[in-house]
């Protein structure tokens, strides 16, 4: 085996034993990398789901599971580490032509998702893999065709980074679908429909690269390391596409989660656009990414959505916050807020364009820091509350293609506005 | 008896000649040195105001809500009213100096008294400054997670802790004057603690049902629809 020097930000990252466990290894054509803490509910299946996959589509390949674990005291690194893919080859009659290898390693006490995504590309890296597989521990609905969906592009076809297409239920990713794929669209000019993933594929090149120069260290990427791979990939050109994967296990919908979530991917997505400005800004319209695989229909469940709670949050948040708004929003938009936010349920219209305009004045306000930039993103959150009760009562009664139709049509908002966001992005005042 | 008279005269004129003669220059001196210390204190003054326009001061005290208070009391803006502050601060201690140098009995005491006094001048002033900033970030921060956990009273929970912060800042800014310390000191122990006092009062007695309600939400288990009152995000 040739030996490899190892980078400095690897040797500062990577324990001693974790090291020593790589060097074991060899080099291998994939790495599965899986970020956890605490998740012994939902790592098992996730865990055998890879292990399936890996059966099932990469028999010949050489394969390495790196879970890397942010302090979990209920036996997490246990689980990953003890699961065999001997068990299911029995259960399903094929066998791995390879050693599979499962390393587990603790980077911290705490949770930090730009450390466990560094620890795995850089194990990824050391180990000279050919594509870097990220699976998130939450993924309850797994399957194991999802390692080849996302692994494949990238091994075959040698894209650089491979992004999930998930089928959604009609109100499921209200922020991706308002906010974070127009946004993203109109801004960096690809229509990659989840710029915010937690399953995602890349290459061992575009790994390497983002661990070089520095870029982890940066602090918009600290803020969302998923999102920023996402911007790292377009600016710098490399092969972009998409993979449909199947349906999306729901993320968490309390108050507190919703603030969490607005942090790490919009507060990413605003904090991006400061240093990138000379590529984001010289793009006109959108290009569509190649997209491979086949949609996967998912059967429609019904959600209840308490309306009136959500225009009362709505109408709230704008009246509660009418000094933090006036630093952020022109004064016409904000009389415009303020104007639909005393109306009733049955006469309330939040348009696209008015939208578009709130998130445009909201992102330029972030780069200006007219005031303290998580506070502008905690403020945007009643805001956007309105836009969703808006994305509720026109869907209701839509069909899917209804959903797509309004989706494109905000886009389309995103892209004509934009050049509003250079204006008001220049603008001293 | 007519030369005596002009005698006692010419001899009083003699000793104010001689006393002018001897206070004269140092009032020149005085006078150049309060000149000198006016052309100081305005390249002061501008230096300040030029310091503090490209460092976006007004920008920093309009976020700390001092520049409100300042319009409210029909006050210049902060980068105006801090280099005149400045300006009138430089100018009185060189005034002072000038008039220490007519070696006026009794004066000499207050002039070091004042110099004395500048630096803790100076530091209660950035206290109070930074104990705006303080307070009204922390408002801010306040309002914002009260509102995005849907309480109804975020506002004036909001007014509270900048209310709390802008009191602890002027407690300590008179306590660093040496103002009225103990007096400062037992009034914020005092409000404070009636407030803390006022508002147990009013959850455990006033809001039985409130407190209950808060307990229960905060110690039982909560029912699957409360918590999920948004859409999913992502």
């Amino acid at each position: 085996m040739k030996v490899r020097e190892v980078g400095l930000a690897e040797e500062n990252l990577l324990t001693d034993e974790f090291l020593r466990q790589l060097i074991n290894i060899g080099e291998v054509d994939i790495v599965v990398g899986v970020s956890t803490h605490n998740h012994a509910k939902t790592i098992g299946p996730v865990i055998a789901a890879i292990q399936a996959g890996i059966l099932k589509c990469f028999p010949r390949e050489r394969v390495a599971i790196i879970n890397a674990d942010g302090g979990s005291q209920d036996g997490t690194t246990e689980l990953v580490t003890s699961a065999t893919i001997d068990d299911l080859g029995r259960g399903t009659k094929v066998y791995a032509l390879r050693t599979l290898h499962s390393i587990s390693v603790r980077y911290g006490r705490t949770p930090d998702p730009c450390i466990a995504m560094q620890t795995i590309l850089a194990a990824a890296d050391l180990l000279r893999a050919k594509v870097c597989a990220l699976i998130s521990p939450d993924s309850t609905t797994i399957e194991p065709d999802w390692l080849q969906r996302l692994a494949r592009p990238a091994y075959i076809d040698n894209f650089d980074l491979v992004c999930p297409v998930y089928q959604r239920q009609r109100f499921e990713g209200a922020l991706v679908r308002n906010l974070l794929y127009p946004m993203t669209r109109s801004t960096y000019g690809s229509r990659i429909r989840e710029p915010y993933a937690t399953e995602f594929a890349i290459s061992g090149r575009l790994a390497t690269e983002i661990l070089n120069n520095g870029f982890m260290n940066q602090e918009w990427v600290r803020m969302g390391p998923e999102i920023s791979a996402t911007v790292f990939a377009l600016i710098g050109k490399y092969r972009v596409c998409q993979s449909f994967l199947g349906p999306r296990p729901p993320s968490s919908r309390g108050a507190q989660d919703m603030v969490a979530a607005m942090r790490r991917t919009v507060g990413a997505l605003f904090a991006s656009l400061d240093g990138n400005f000379p590529f984001w800004s010289a793009i006109n319209g959108s290009q569509p990414v190649p997209t491979v695989g086949a949609r996967i229909e998912v059967p429609e469940e019904t959600t209840r959505i308490n309306r009136k709670r959500l225009l009362d949050m709505f109408s709230s948040g704008v009246a509660q916050l009418e000094p933090v708004l006036s630093s952020i929003l022109s004064a016409s938009l904000h009389s415009e807020l303020r104007r639909i936010a005393a109306l009733d349920i049955d006469a309330f219209e939040y348009s696209e364009e008015l939208w578009t305009r709130t998130v445009l004045e909201f992102a330029a306000s972030y780069h200006k820091s007219t005031i303290n930039r998580d506070h502008i993103i905690q403020a945007l959150v009643p805001v956007y509350r309105g836009r969703s009760l808006m994305f509720v009562m026109e869907n209701r009664d839509g069909s899917e293609e209804d959903v797509e139709r309004r989706e494109e049509s905000l886009c389309a908002d995103f892209e004509r506005l934009k050049p509003y966001l250079l204006e008001i992005w220049a603008d001293r005042k | 008896m007519r030369e005596i008279i002009i005698g006692e005269l010419t001899q009083a004129f003699q000793q104010m000649a001689r006393d002018v003669a001897h206070y004269l220059p140092r009032l020149i001196v005085m006078l150049i040195i309060a000149l000198i210390g006016w052309v100081i204190a305005y390249l002061l003054k501008l230096m300040v105001r030029s310091l503090l326009r490209l460092t976006k001061f007004s920008k920093l005290s309009e976020n700390a809500g001092a520049a409100q208070l300042l319009h409210q009391a029909a006050l210049p803006s902060s980068t105006e009213l801090v280099s005149r502050f400045v300006f009138w601060i430089s100018w009185a201690g060189f005034v002072l100096l000038g008039v220490s140098v007519l070696g006026i009995a009794g004066l000499q005491e207050y002039i070091s008294r004042f110099f004395f006094f500048l630096p803790r001048l100076f530091v209660a002033f950035v206290i109070l400054f930074f104990g705006l900033v303080a307070a009204s970030f922390f408002a801010r921060a306040a309002l914002l997670t009260a509102v995005n956990a849907n309480l109804r009273s975020s506002r004036m929970l909001s007014v509270a802790v900048r209310f709390i912060v802008i009191i602890f800042a002027l407690s300590m800014t008179f306590e660093v004057l040496g103002v009225a310390e103990q007096t400062m000191l037992i009034a914020f122990a005092t409000m404070f603690g009636s407030a803390m006092l006022g508002l147990a009062i009013a959850f455990g007695l006033g809001g039985q049902d409130l407190a209950r309600k808060f307990l229960e939400r905060k110690l039982a288990p909560q029912h699957k629809e409360e918590r999920e009152d948004e859409l999913s995000p992502l």
